[in-house]
């Protein structure tokens, strides 16, 4: 890309900014708030203070689920109001397997017995694989809709999922279900709150990987010309509505996976995991940090525990709060967080 | 047989309360293209100041009114400050600035009234049951509310379609631009009709209130299924709001009580109970699901 | 038949009381630029929609290129080689015009679904994306985004757009509109040059383009033709002179 001749001129709205040093401020940002959250647990470790490191575990959690969301709502344009179905399906996966292999008894009997396992491999895998089926028979009919339609069945089919879980006895009911033992990977100590968190850490990272990769590749384009205009896409030959089904099952999977390590993070998965307060929660994050930005899920991720955590600690309503302050991002600061310190968007 | 009657009543009992609340989403949805999550909100307040004037005044009639006004200046003042800068953003956008709204209305209330229920009796002359034509013994308040529910709902039929307001709805919802060049005050028009809906919700939440309790976050559950009537009856359509809620009300009600009793046949009653309670807790999931799939506007899609 | 790129055959559309499509039949071959013309409220959306995708003809069939392609999508269409442009100009107004071209480009390779390799410098998306851009004389502004451009400069994209997909057929509604006398003549001359490449179905309000650039001309009025010739048929023809040209004063 050509540098402007003259070097004084001011980047005005609407024009492209000069590329570099755009791409340097967004960049530093990004490593700073990877570093961030990275630095902050290891210096509460060397300090001994095992609860904060847990606390940069569930920001890496909530901000890895709502990086799967991000893709479906900034990337897709799907505004799904439904997410909680799938972080609290993986959260049950994980739940679900720790209380079976516990018990020696099988997940299921029959036709085939599925035993449970303690393994966290086993268990992100059964995770990716039932949220990527929940999220293709949810996504193939709610895409058949579109906004507010969309919405509120992404919603309606969340709480079904919520209700059943609810009225459901063998796993708690409404009082959910504890993991008694936190499940296992081979050769390190998943017990260890710093080992923990650093793996929380690596899905996320991998997740952001993930999600940059996908978005600068062909199914990318075919995807973000789905959410500008899918007639464009459709005049071109491209089905759009594939291409938003394979989004948002891989998007329902990130959420899912982040959910299993969530439930394990807690020692505890309940159906307030699937609640539609969760899914609020998860586009909350997403606003609060830009919708549609790559870390936009951190930024949203560590402003919204920090809120839940500082205010939470001064009043009982924090939420009151909460509320007043998205009110005003809604209303009046449309980049969130990310905006605000990296600049504008600009597509390429 | 009396137990399929009595629960085909709870049934409409439940669809009429359905249809008061998703007649002012849908209204309001039709008319200004906003999805609005804060229409629970509504329900509690109403629920909420009906408790308050009922207690204060000792007339449930009294504090019905007062629940009912106190529902519609919520809601044209919320119209006023905040939603009216939402018509036109994208609904992304209205999504989270009216669950903003929910968390502040839970909240608020949470710390004003604390988060203990409050009590709201029906009044006493409709405490007893009466017997109806077959024997059957019926609560009468439970009557009385699905005979407010059908005046409501003949009461908007006629306002719709023999009404100067009525006309400037349906102007509106046909044609956003044309209301305006027709010399219509459209913003005193969107905050009437959404102060109206705001009221049906707050009517709602009263007297579902006195049949129930009066709490936090009471307003939600009602919602959601607020939102599966108007998916299933079509968005915008007031038609569709009414044979959806009666839908969802009958097929919800007696799923919960026929769905265990049926599963017994073929299984030990314990589990039985387990299992038609979950099934049941999904159908009109399921229901809404198998009417998208063969109408994915609903059935009486307003704006084709 | 092989001379036939494009044929409509009887299609009837109507809507309620209705009847916005009456019988139309007509066909395009190759090497010519067929114009479609019409008052408002012909009927002329209604027909490229059906012939498009995006609407079903009630009944009559449409054949491109020997396929009958009825009851394709509009996607399925697009693939089968018929490149469309749009009245209202329909890009991604945030992207680049490249990017904009080369979507249709990746549409042609039909490899939609890769999810790893970055398409910002693959070759084989950008070479053909550039070479349609080129041909619209565009190509110096391929880096910038469609929001900044002028109309007439989207409608050359839009051209670009469909070209790229290498099509059969081109199917262009109104590509002239709200364009002023130094853009029309401009695209007029591109089209000129376009269309022994790809014959051109032209719907068009502009006149003097018409009779420029067709070679065979239909009217269409209240649903149906009701003219069909060359330029000079069509000039001299008195019930096209009333019920279109008197009406229009254009």
């Amino acid at each position: 890309m050509n540098k402007p001749d003259t070097p004084t001129l001011a980047p005005q709205p609407g024009l492209p900014t000069p590329a570099a040093s755009w791409h340097d401020r967004k960049g530093l940002v990004q490593i700073g708030l990877l570093a961030l959250l990275l630095l902050a647990p290891l210096a509460a470790h060397l300090l001994g203070h095992v609860y904060y490191v847990n606390l940069a575990s569930r920001v890496t959690l909530v901000a890895m689920a709502a990086v799967g969301l991000n893709l479906a709502i900034g990337y897709g344009g799907m505004v799904s109001f439904g997410h909680a179905a799938y972080f609290g399906l993986g959260g049950y996966v994980a739940g679900i397997s720790a209380y079976h292999a516990f018990d020696f008894t099988p997940v299921i009997a029959w036709p085939i017995a599925i035993p449970g396992s303690d393994s966290m491999l086993a268990i992100w895998l059964a995770a990716l694989v039932l949220c990527g089926l929940l999220a293709l028979v949810i996504g193939a009919i709610s895409l058949r809709t579109t906004g507010v339609y969309f919405i509120m069945i992404t919603l309606a089919f969340a709480q079904m999922m919520y209700y059943f879980a609810n009225s459901w006895p063998t796993y708690g009911g409404e009082d959910g279900l504890p993991i008694y033992l936190r499940n296992s990977l081979p050769w390190v100590d998943t017990n260890d709150a710093l080992t923990f968190f650093l793996i929380c850490f690596a899905g996320l990272v991998l997740s952001l990987a993930l999600t940059s990769r996908i978005m600068k590749s062909r199914f990318g384009a075919a995807l973000t010309m789905a959410r500008l205009n899918d007639t464009r896409l459709a005049t071109a030959g491209i089905a759009p509505y594939p291409v938003r089904l394979v989004a948002f099952v891989i998007s329902a999977m990130i959420t899912g996976l982040a959910g299993a390590l969530y439930a394990d993070l807690n020692g505890f998965v309940s159906p307030t995991m699937l609640s539609w307060h969760m899914s609020g929660e998860l586009m909350v994050i997403v606003i609060l940090g830009g919708v549609g930005r790559l870390y936009g899920p951190l930024a949203g991720a560590i402003l919204f525990v920090m809120m839940e955590t500082l205010l939470g600690g001064l009043t009982e309503y924090w939420k009151l709060f909460l509320g007043l302050v998205l009110l005003f991002v809604v209303l009046f600061a449309k980049h969130g967080v990310m905006g605000w310190l990296a600049g504008r968007e600009r597509h390429e | 047989m009396t137990l399929f009657i009595e629960q085909l009543f709870n049934g409409l009992q439940l669809g009429t309360m359905l249809f008061l609340m998703a007649s002012g989403l849908t209204l309001v949805f039709g008319v200004m293209g906003l999805i609005n999550l804060a229409h629970g909100s509504f329900y509690m307040v109403g629920a909420y100041a009906t408790a308050l004037a009922t207690a204060a005044t000792g007339s449930f009639l009294v504090g019905l009114a007062a629940g009912i006004a106190a529902a519609a200046a919520v809601g044209a003042l919320v119209e006023l400050i905040v939603i009216r800068r939402l018509y036109h953003r994208p609904h992304l956008d209205q999504v989270l600035a009216t669950f903003a709204l929910i968390l502040i209305f839970s909240e608020g209330t949470r710390w004003l009234f604390g988060s203990s229920p409050l009590w709201l009796n029906p009044p006493a002359l409709l405490a007893g049951s009466v017997t109806l034509p077959g024997g059957l013994r019926y609560p009468l308040f439970r009557l009385v509310i699905i005979a407010v529910g059908v005046a409501v709902a003949v009461g908007m039929y006629f306002l719709i379609s023999r009404t100067r307001l009525g006309m400037r709805i349906r102007a509106g919802e046909s044609d956003r631009e044309m209301i305006g060049a027709l010399g219509v005050d459209i913003a005193r028009l969107y905050t009437l009709v959404f102060a109206m809906g705001a009221a049906l919700a707050g009517l709602a939440g009263a007297l579902v209130g006195a049949l129930q309790s009066v709490q936090v976050g009471m307003g939600e559950p009602v919602l959601i299924l607020a939102f599966v009537v108007i998916v299933i009856g079509g968005i915008g359509s007031i038609k569709g709001a009414l044979y959806g809620a009666i839908l969802v009300g009958v097929v919800d009600t007696l799923g919960r009580v026929f769905l265990p009793l049926f599963f017994r046949q073929f299984m030990p009653s314990s589990e039985a109970a387990g299992v038609g309670a979950a099934i049941a807790a999904m159908l009109i999931y399921i229901l809404m699901a198998v009417i998208l799939a063969f109408k994915p506007k609903g059935l009486f899609a307003a704006n084709e | 038949m092989s001379d036939v790129v494009l044929s409509l055959a009887h299609l009837n559309k109507r809507f309620g009381a209705l009847q916005a499509t009456r019988d139309v039949s007509l066909d395009l071959r190759p090497g010519e630029i067929h114009a479609l013309i019409g008052p408002n409220g012909a009927g002329k959306s209604t027909l490229i929609g059906q012939i498009a995708g995006s609407l079903r003809p009630d009944t009559g069939s449409i054949v491109l290129a020997g396929q009958e392609i009825t009851s394709l999508s509009v996607a399925q269409r697009a693939r089968l080689g018929l490149g469309r442009s749009f009245q209202i100009s329909s890009l991604a107004e945030p992207l680049s015009v490249k990017r904009n071209v080369m979507i249709a480009v990746q549409a042609l390779q039909g490899h939609s679904f890769r999810f790893w390799k970055p398409v910002h410098r693959d070759e084989s998306l950008l070479a053909p994306a550039m070479a349609a851009l080129e041909r619209m004389a565009l190509a110096h502004r391929a880096d910038t985004a469609v929001a900044e451009l002028s109309h007439g400069e989207r409608r050359q994209v839009e051209v670009a757009c469909a070209l790229a997909l290498k099509p059969r057929v081109l199917l262009l509604d109104e590509p002239m509109a709200g364009l002023g006398p130094e853009g029309s003549a401009r695209l007029t001359e591109l089209l000129e040059a376009l269309k022994r490449e790809v014959p051109i179905l032209l719907i068009e309000h502009d006149m003097d383009a018409v009779f420029r650039l067709a070679d065979r001309i239909s009217v269409l009025v209240d649903g149906a033709v009701i003219a069909h010739g060359d330029s000079a048929t069509i000039r001299a023809n008195p019930q096209v002179r009333e019920a279109y040209l008197g009406e229009t004063t254009c």
